[in-house]
């Protein structure tokens, strides 16, 4: 009962939040004065001063999209420099060494991404000054990427027979100053509270109460506490849906996510900028009802998630419970599934986090979900082979459902032969490839990617569990991989260079394939006529909509991925209960 | 219109404005502000007693001592980090095995023996899950009210302390849930273990 509580508390404060700070992201998108203009409009006009930007000019989505692609490929470029040139640069007090070059190609592919995967652990692998001026940066800038990817698509929808599609400089400059600044600081001062560290001194060794003797006789007594500017970077990532922890053991760790608090503050950041999106896209749009209509769609999927994984982390499994002699009833303890979790958070507070970290393309756990019952991680799986629509990441999850609602309206047309149309605009055979390809980058990356790692002999060498479990660790990595999302069965070892390189050319394809095609979408639309409202057109912002809608999306998903699902986490369930 | 080159030129001088700002000029103003409101909380959490540091109190440490009380079951890393003299300190990390495996099954009937052996007042009576179980990070500091009461008889039999006074400590180091409402409450093992030992008072 109390844990009934508390997941109903986590998605009513999330909607609470995230109503007006759609509205509020609407009039930063249309440049309309907010409460920060006072402050932050002589930042943004200098910048503009700074790089002569022409505050009046209207890309074209060719050149909108040549920007984008552009100034990713200069961060991706600066982070691998960064990373594998770290031991000569400064903010170093470990003495940690460069990354390889493969791993070097991963991070840097992973962050530009806003996958955020992670084949290293913060700790041991990255110096302070490569944690904050490559991964923190990255962690703004990628967020700000795909959001301004979806202003674009969404005057495409609002505009009529013009050009432009917006400035690529303001857009960025106004989601970066207006929105994911303020956030941040209001989220670091928030977490630091609770006790996560945000320090620039070297490690702290502290003396252990029991010394611990080691097998070759010696003995350890002390234990290291690592440091480093991580609560501002940990604001970030839990907000731009980035998800890379300062530490391993992300938000699991308890200087990462020390209580309760902190934790609803970096859980509800998961899911804020992605669904207040559709509130802002509603608004924008000029008929809040659209973007009610897309809400619904995914809090209904999310509610579904939650649930499953609630009823199975709650039971636990028979290998656990021993017939008795553990008791995981919830009795003075949480109970449940508490292999790879934090006791702190039990089950309803890690199992209302996985939901939401790979509904949300964010990847940030605070429970590990490699230790997952079968159908609980298989439910994470899922969510991200969805195509990180539901909610998913910043900008990028809305566009992506945006192309599945293209695809609805098209299914839909055909079925009653009309020429399909979404929000007064006729959808034509260059919208509909294009939208395929939005919706279909996710899974072709994902089934690709996992098919051919299967057939390389010494991937055995890098999964932790042996069975389906193993092939469930390789299937989950792709799977984070082609949603971006990032998080991972973590008992599986990455950092080799078959799979650094594989698994970071999954992400860039899953990331700016679709990207593209939005803005070309984008492009598309914005040159066209609104047509009228007739007896033909199929509403989309009623409950039928969001049904059919929520159908695409699952018979997409369930027909590329029950084959693969059966030979993981399904297989595993069977054994579980033999 | 403007040639690609200067297009180009322009990209990039935004990048490096927005990594100055975003990770240069945000990082040092947040760590600047934070060290002066949180400054203990911001370097660590470190308990420390006339200037001995006797570690976090957001950390684990591993406890098998019968008169201290037990932690989750951890993962000792003693190969990553050293002091400033070379030699190994300890960290621990998360198991990431399925609990749904023969192998995982055999793990927990081992502890399940270990726990018993070491209190054999408790009989058959059902052991709380977090005592057998490892955490997220590997280095939870807390578990659960049920997995502290467990333990009490056995370390009031193991040490100077009687069971009340234990349970006081015990109290004395509870945190409860976020409004009531979220989260679990929660014991902090070090800050219990360093009381029995008068260390904390």
């Amino acid at each position: 009962m109390q844990a009934i509580l508390q997941y109903g508390f986590y998605l009513i404060i999330l909607v609470v939040l995230a109503i007006p700070l759609g509205s509020y992201m609407g009039k930063v998108m249309n440049g309309e004065k907010v409460f920060l203009s006072k402050i932050l409009l002589p930042c943004e006009n200098f910048i503009y001063r700074m790089l002569k930007i022409d505050k009046k000019e209207d890309m074209h989505w060719k050149k909108y999209a040549m920007c984008t692609l552009a100034f990713n490929a200069i961060g991706f470029a600066f982070l691998y420099l960064l990373l594998v040139l770290q031991r000569f640069l400064p903010l170093n007090p470990e003495n940690i060494e460069g990354n390889s070059w493969h791993l070097a190609f991963n991070t840097a592919s992973s962050f530009i991404t806003n996958t955020n995967w992670q084949a290293y652990s913060g700790e041991n692998a990255l110096s302070y000054f490569s944690q904050m001026m490559g991964l923190t940066v990255q962690n703004f800038v990628s967020a700000a990427v795909g959001i301004v990817v979806l202003f674009a698509l969404i005057r495409g929808f609002v505009r009529v027979e013009e050009k432009g599609v917006g400035n690529f400089f303001i857009d960025m400059t106004r989601t970066i100053l207006y929105v994911l600044i303020p956030l941040s600081i209001v989220v670091t001062l928030g977490i630091a509270s609770q006790g996560v560290v945000q320090s620039f001194k070297p490690y702290e060794t502290v003396t252990l109460v029991e010394p611990i003797e080691l097998e070759d006789g010696s003995v350890v007594t002390e234990q290291v506490v690592p440091l480093g500017p991580a609560a501002s970077q940990i604001a970030i990532k839990q907000l731009g849906t980035n998800g890379g922890g300062f530490m391993g053991a992300n938000s699991a760790h308890p200087l990462e996510n020390p209580t309760p608090f902190s934790n609803l503050l970096e859980m509800i950041s998961i899911l804020l900028i992605p669904a207040a999106l559709c509130f802002t896209f509603g608004r924008n749009v000029k008929d809040k009802k659209q973007g009610i209509a897309i809400f619904s769609a995914m809090f209904i999927m999310l509610v579904i998630a939650l649930s499953v994984i609630a009823v199975n982390e709650h039971a636990a499994t028979p290998q656990l419970a021993q017939e008795g002699a553990v008791n995981i009833l919830a009795e003075n303890q949480a109970g449940g599934n508490m292999e790879g979790k934090e006791a702190r958070f039990g089950i309803a507070t890690s199992g209302t986090w996985a939901a939401f970290t790979t509904a949300a393309s964010n990847g940030s756990v605070n429970s590990m979900h490699d230790s997952y019952t079968p159908i609980g991680g298989m439910v994470t799986m899922l969510l991200m082979q969805l195509g990180e629509v539901v909610f998913g990441g910043v900008g990028c999850g809305l566009y992506g459902m945006l192309g599945f609602a293209i695809l609805t309206v098209f299914i839909a047309g055909l079925m009653v032969g009309r020429t399909p149309e979404y929000l007064g605009k006729k959808i034509e055979p260059f919208e509909m490839k294009m939208a395929v390809l939005v919706c279909l980058a996710t899974p072709i990356g994902i089934l690709v990617g996992s098919g051919i790692a299967a057939l390389i002999p010494t991937i055995a060498d890098s999964l932790n569990n042996s069975g389906a479990h193993g092939f469930s660790e390789l299937l989950y990595a792709y799977s984070s991989a082609g949603g971006n999302n990032g998080s991972a069965f973590a008992g599986f070892n990455a950092n080799t260079p078959f799979l650094n390189v594989s698994i970071g050319i999954v992400m860039l394809f899953a990331r700016f394939a679709p990207m593209v095609a939005t803005l070309a979408i984008a492009g598309s639309l914005v040159g066209k006529k609104k047509v009228a409202v007739s007896v033909g057109t199929l509403p989309t912002h009623n409950a039928l909509f969001v049904a059919l809608l929520i159908f695409i999306v699952l018979l997409i998903g369930a027909l590329s991925f029950f084959p693969a699902l059966a030979l993981g986490p399904i297989a595993e369930y069977f054994q579980m209960i033999a | 219109m403007e040639s690609m080159n200067k297009v180009l030129l322009r990209v990039l001088g935004f990048f490096l404005i927005l990594t100055v700002l975003c990770g240069g000029i945000y990082t040092f103003a947040m760590t600047g502000v934070v060290q002066v409101l949180f400054n203990e909380k911001a370097n660590g959490s470190i308990i420390q007693i006339d200037g001995k540091k006797y570690g976090s109190s957001l950390l684990g440490q591993q406890y098998t001592d019968m008169g201290h009380m037990w932690g989750r079951i951890m993962n000792i890393d003693t190969g990553t980090y050293t002091d400033d003299d070379g030699n190994p300190v300890m960290y621990a990390g998360p198991s990431n095995i399925s609990p749904a495996g023969e192998g995982y099954e055999a793990l927990v009937a081992e502890r399940v023996e270990m726990i018993r052996a070491a209190h054999p007042e408790k009989g058959d009576a059902p052991i709380p899950v977090d005592l057998v179980t490892s955490s997220g990070s590997g280095l939870d500091p807390h578990i659960s009210l049920a997995a502290a009461e467990y333990q009490i008889t056995r370390i009031a039999n193991n040490s100077d302390h009687s069971e009340e006074e234990i349970r006081a400590i015990v109290e004395k180091y509870t945190t409860g849930r976020f409004l009531g409402v979220l989260g679990e409450p929660v014991v902090n093992v070090l800050k219990v273990n360093l009381a029995l030992d008068g260390i904390l008072k």
